[in-house]
């Protein structure tokens, strides 16, 4: 391959170096209304009355609109295929408020400053009502967060504070626990973690020249938005069109409708344009997170150490609203029962409605928190047993050719694909990284001092798209200078979709990465695509890519053939050749096509979805120093080894797990959102709020082992999420080597590091 | 009226008291210049103010009257690319772009006040400027190439 796998530069590389206007903020001012949200300052109640006279009456204030400016439409903000698997448990203004930050009115007026004094102004009357913070008290609580009935579509059980459920069984659990050797079971625990893209959510609207609706927005679903925003304010698909330019981070956090459908309701009720920008704070309370999920591991063992049985149980909490709730905790259950083989498996998971902002999409979803639990437990395992981790675990792996039974019994929402695993590179993933983090050494000598140096790791899956839902699809058309549009619905949210797609395109037509023209994520101009998440874009829009490129390279050789007269030929170095030896060039058959001869555009349009989902693999290693006198954990070395099939792009997926890796270690040591006992956020800034810097970086080596996937464009696999999965279990365990002290509850502070290691026998 | 330099040129500014540096900034159409957070710490609003990294969401306007104002719309000096924004490219150092203008900022401002900066130095200025994309990895060894060489490697 000339293209695929070899270093390219990406295709938005120069403008985003240079600080080009490719931002949804970056606009020419227009005459913007500047619009900003009331928020709840209560947890949870009722709104008895909404005064807003004395803020309409300020000069510069054009519009305030409340619930009472609307008939309820229920929907869910996440971004999903239709129709959703979240709960419809939401309205553009609810009446009544469930989280301190849920939005009570949208004020629109000539500045931002005028706006923030009509906010003082408006005057709420609430009425309260008992609050549920601690998801252990949700169901069955005589709070109930969702009572009515009239208008929601819910999953599961409203009147028991269950946003969703899932409960399946494969073979006899129980049976499989009676005829174990041994049974192990450990509960873990991650917190609400935000995704911290800095670019905050942004979204312009404004009618155009034939009152169309347009909105420019920072998301990675703009199907998803421009269907949303016309159910809920009534107006045809064909009305509105939504631009998503270049974005400044995503991770899930931006796979939501939020503010899109507001920010357009200023906009058609007053005809102006409309700009709506989240501040840093709002990010944090009344954007989305991470779903706080307490997780129980019963694993069944023979002497063997082949398991018997897996029994996992997760409790949720999915805060106010619904986003998300069912599938991430399917995603929890799905990713990490298609690691490890038994017999009998369950799942038993509940995610419960507490009055905590409503958690969402954020990279991993759900992943990251059922392999904190999964492979912290393997590790107590071995450590019980007296076995090496690392053959406990290879042990159990399902191999190549193996049917993973679970993939089809947990779907998006409903009933999945059977997959057959066809590429399983776990074992190399394992044995490059056990030599570079120096394994054999390290957690073998003897711990001793105050500082007491240890080494962990993990091994995880995720998947490539959903599959039977996901969707991409893709147009190329020929220029006359032998360069290509490439036109599609995919949405790069700074991952580089836009240049490893291009790469693929490229190699199809044998041209050099410079003749693709990218243009992706326009509602008018891009065919349709579900969207970035769920690692799908190089797997799933990847194939639709590859697709359309061999139809129009088809093309292209029967044009050149006509044009040559000749009845064999062969596509070498941009040009069509024949067995006699004439050629005629790219440029000259999309001329003559154009202009003189057979005349006619090449151009093709293709889409794909897949109903496979082939898992990638991760090892990591963590090297960690644990100062035992602090408790202060200093990490030194991630390391991070993925088998992600064939790579498109080596460098941005290197990248990928680069930048995973800090946002994992973010969650397992210093990031967690905190409330206050009304349920009010005490940490929505960077101060408080610890994201990792240059300076609290380890150092990383990210890797990649080759597998072949059949069923991947040129082999590919997904490489998003996976490295986000291992380094939280690789960090706990390298804890425990270095120090003896289990920690089964992220973030993993200081404190909770000095409490146990005073709880310990021996120091 | 407010006059300082900004970008090589002289500028005039009759603004409303109040105003900060990155409104005004963005408002001109300078958009390399962005919001992070209030209080800097994302330094998504990097500028230089005579050579020295600064959050622009920090500073009113009359503040600047008579300094030397960089973003990196100038950079470029009538070259297609600076080397210090094509080492971003070739290392692969750019994901979603959003905080990359802020590292050049940095970067340079180090490359300006140390001989021979090591790679401690550059993590250090770089705590200024905050990324969720890239881990840091790529920028460091971009900025490292850079300047080494002052060339992309």
């Amino acid at each position: 391959m000339k293209i695929v796998g070899k270093k390219t530069r990406r295709v938005d590389g120069l403008s985003l170096a240079k600080g080009k206007a490719v931002f949804a903020d970056d606009m020419p001012k227009k005459d913007y209304l500047y619009a900003k949200i009331l928020h709840s300052p209560i947890a949870h109640g009722k709104i008895v009355s909404i005064d807003k006279s004395k803020a309409l009456a300020l000069d510069g204030i054009e519009i305030i609109l409340t619930h009472e400016d609307f008939t309820p439409h229920y929907f869910t903000t996440a971004g999903q295929g239709y129709p959703e698997p979240s709960p419809r448990d939401t309205s553009m203004f609810n009446k009544t408020m469930r989280f301190v930050g849920d939005r009570v009115a949208v004020v629109a007026g000539e500045s931002l400053e005028v706006v923030e004094e009509a906010l003082a102004l408006i005057n709420v009357e609430y009425e309260e009502l008992p609050t549920i913070f601690d998801m252990g008290d949700s169901i069955d609580n005589d709070t109930v967060i969702h009572p009515g009935k009239d208008g929601f579509s819910f999953l599961h059980d409203a009147s028991r504070n269950i946003a969703a459920n899932i409960s399946e069984e494969l073979g006899d659990v129980q049976k499989g626990f009676n005829d174990s050797d041994y049974v192990f079971e450990g509960t873990y625990f991650t917190p609400y973690a935000q995704q911290c893209s800095i670019e905050p959510h942004i979204t312009l609207t404004w009618l155009d020249e034939n009152d169309r609706l347009i909105i420019r927005t920072a998301t990675q679903v703009p199907y998803h938005v421009r269907r949303v925003v016309a159910e809920i304010l009534d107006i045809p698909v064909r009305k509105i069109r939504v631009i998503k330019p270049r974005i400044g981070g995503g991770f899930g956090g931006k796979q939501e409708i939020l503010n899109e459908e507001v920010c357009s309701a200023v906009t058609l009720n007053t005809g102006k344009p409309c700009r709506l920008e989240y501040t840093r704070e709002e990010e944090f309370y009344a954007a989305r997170s991470r779903h706080p999920q307490k997780v129980t591991y019963k694993i069944g063992l023979n002497k063997d150490l082949m398991m018997q049985s897996i029994d996992m149980e997760i409790l949720q909490n999915c805060g106010g609203y619904g986003p998300h709730a069912l599938t991430v905790m399917s995603v929890s259950a799905s990713k990490t029962l298609a690691l490890y083989r038994a017999p009998n498996v369950r799942i038993q998971a509940n995610a419960v409605y507490t009055n905590l902002p409503p958690a969402g999409a954020y990279r991993g979803y759900g992943a990251p928190q059922g392999y904190f639990a999964l492979e912290s437990l393997m590790d107590e395992i071995a450590e019980q047993l007296n076995v090496d981790p690392i053959e406990l675990r290879k042990k159990n792996y399902f191999r190549e050719g193996e049917d993973v039974p679970i993939a089809k019994v947990l779907g998006e929402g409903r009933e999945g694909f059977p997959v057959i695993l066809q590429s399983n590179g776990i074992d190399a993933c394992i044995d490059r990284g056990r030599e570079l983090i120096d394994w054999d050494t390290l957690k073998n000598e003897k711990k001793s001092g105050i500082f007491r140096r240890g080494v962990g790791m993990a091994t995880v899956a995720q998947a490539s798209g959903i599959a039977g839902i996901d969707m991409g699809s893709v147009f190329i058309k020929m220029n006359e200078d032998g360069s290509f549009n490439l036109n599609m619905g995919a949405t790069d949210l700074g991952t580089g979709s836009d240049t490893a797609l291009a790469q693929i395109a490229a190699e199809v037509l044998d041209v050099p990465v410079e003749k693709m023209i990218v243009i992706s994520s326009d509602t008018d101009t891009t065919p349709f695509d579900t969207g970035a998440y769920a690692s799908s874009t190089t797997y799933v829009t990847g194939a639709a890519v590859k697709k359309a490129a061999e139809d129009v390279l088809s093309q292209i050789l029967e044009q050149g053939k006509k044009l040559l007269e000749v009845d064999e030929a062969t596509i070498e170095n941009n040009q069509v050749v024949s067995t006699d030896g004439q050629s005629i060039s790219y440029q000259d058959i999309c001329t003559k096509s154009f202009y003189t001869d057979h005349q006619t555009q090449i151009q093709a349009v293709a889409s794909k979805v897949s109903y496979d989902s082939p898992p990638p693999y991760n090892a990591t290693f963590a090297d960690v120093i644990v100062d035992t006198e602090t408790g202060f954990v200093k990490v030194n070395k991630i390391v991070s080894i993925t088998d992600s099939g064939q790579i498109i792009n080596p460098q941005m997926s290197e990248g990928q797990a680069e930048g995973a890796i800090p946002q994992s270690l973010g969650m397992t040591l210093t990031e967690h959102m905190i409330f206050d006992d009304k349920g009010r956020p005490i940490n929505t800034d960077f101060e408080n709020y610890h994201i990792y810097t240059s300076i609290d970086m380890p150092e990383i080596i990210a890797e990649f082992v080759h597998t072949d996937e059949p069923t991947g464009p040129y082999g590919a696999k997904a490489v998003a999420e996976i490295p986000i999965n291992g380094p939280a279990p690789a960090v706990a365990n390298a804890i425990y080597n270095a120090c003896g002290v289990r920690i089964r509850e992220c973030p993993i502070t200081p404190e909770k590091v000095l409490n146990g290691i005073n709880q310990l026998p021996i120091k | 009226m407010i006059q300082f330099q900004l970008n090589g040129k002289q500028v005039s500014a009759n603004v409303r008291p109040g105003t900060t540096l990155l409104d005004f900034l963005r408002d001109k159409g300078y958009f390399s210049v962005k919001y992070g957070s209030d209080k800097g710490e994302t330094g998504a609003d990097t500028i230089l103010v005579d050579g020295n990294m600064m959050n622009a969401s920090l500073m009113l306007i009359h503040t600047v009257s008579g300094k030397n104002i960089e973003t990196v719309e100038s950079f470029a000096h009538g070259q297609d690319v600076h080397p210090l924004q094509d080492s971003f490219i070739e290392e692969g150092a750019i994901q979603c772009g959003y905080c990359t203008p802020g590292m050049v900022l940095a970067i340079e401002s180090l490359a300006r006040e140390k001989d021979n900066p090591n790679e401690s130095d550059v993590k250090d200025v770089l705590a200024g400027v905050y990324c969720r994309c890239t881990g840091y990895v790529k920028p460091v060894k971009a900025a490292m190439n850079y300047l080494a060489t002052g060339e992309p490697k």
